[in-house]
């Protein structure tokens, strides 16, 4: 996994609460800083993706990994 | 681009039917859309700072029950004193188990995130409605104030 400056670990919260956390942390971020969520909520795939897309902050990276759903995300 | 706006009108008083509402509208929120949220009838029990929600299976065949009771339990059953408390609380239990937020959670990252709530002042007054039981920041309106809002909305949600 690339480099990133801040985490979120949303593990074992449901829809929409990984977004809702993400969209706080990244609120507290500069732009060009990236947060990397850890989620356990397989909506959140098509979820971080689309927020992705609507909100312009960009998905660098979105794997699952040991169980879990990794994203990186870079603050626009 | 403008931002986009989001309205929604929430009319259910029951525990189920309080979801929808408040994670549309904070979801939205985060998503940059400008949003409120009109309560009506038996949605304003949403804006309570106390929240008494409960759920039911009656009239509702459509709610799974544990054990597979909704298809043979009968019906009647569930009209028994305690049985919604019991129902409720199972509920919970479930949704906290699940990783699913408290409708306090929600609502409380929809007012963080500048959703305008707004009660029908007519219900309010219809039923009696002690407004100093309501949470703060919400705002009082009729039909015109929802149409100023929804008239420019992107989305419109009756729920």
């Amino acid at each position: 996994m690339a480099d990133f400056d801040d985490e979120l670990d949303a593990s074992g919260l449901n829809c929409p609460l990984p977004i809702l956390r993400a969209k706080k942390a990244l609120g507290g971020m500069d732009a060009g800083k990236v947060l990397h969520i850890i989620a356990t909520d397989p909506g959140s795939v098509k979820d971080f993706e689309a927020f992705a897309t609507q909100t312009g902050n960009e998905l660098l990276e979105s794997k699952e990994e040991g169980g879990k759903f990794h994203f990186l995300i870079k603050k626009s | 681009m403008g931002e986009k706006k989001l309205a929604i009108i929430a009319t259910k008083g029951s525990l189920d039917w309080a979801y929808p509402p408040f994670i549309l509208a904070s979801t939205a929120a985060a998503l940059g859309y400008e949003t409120e949220i009109f309560f009506t009838f038996y949605g304003l029990q949403l804006l309570r700072k106390k929240l008494t929600l409960e759920v039911t299976p009656l009239g509702n065949p459509g709610m799974p029950m544990p054990m597979g009771m909704d298809k043979w339990f009968p019906v009647l059953g569930t009209t028994l004193p305690g049985m919604q408390a019991m129902m409720t609380s199972m509920m919970k239990a479930k949704m906290a188990k699940k990783g699913v937020a408290s409708i306090e959670e929600l609502r409380d990252l929809c007012q963080e995130a500048e959703v305008r709530l707004v009660a029908c002042q007519m219900t309010v007054d219809l039923f009696d409605m002690n407004t100093s039981e309501f949470i703060d920041g919400v705002e009082y309106g009729g039909a015109a104030t929802f149409f100023e809002f929804a008239g420019d909305s992107d989305i419109c949600l009756y729920i």
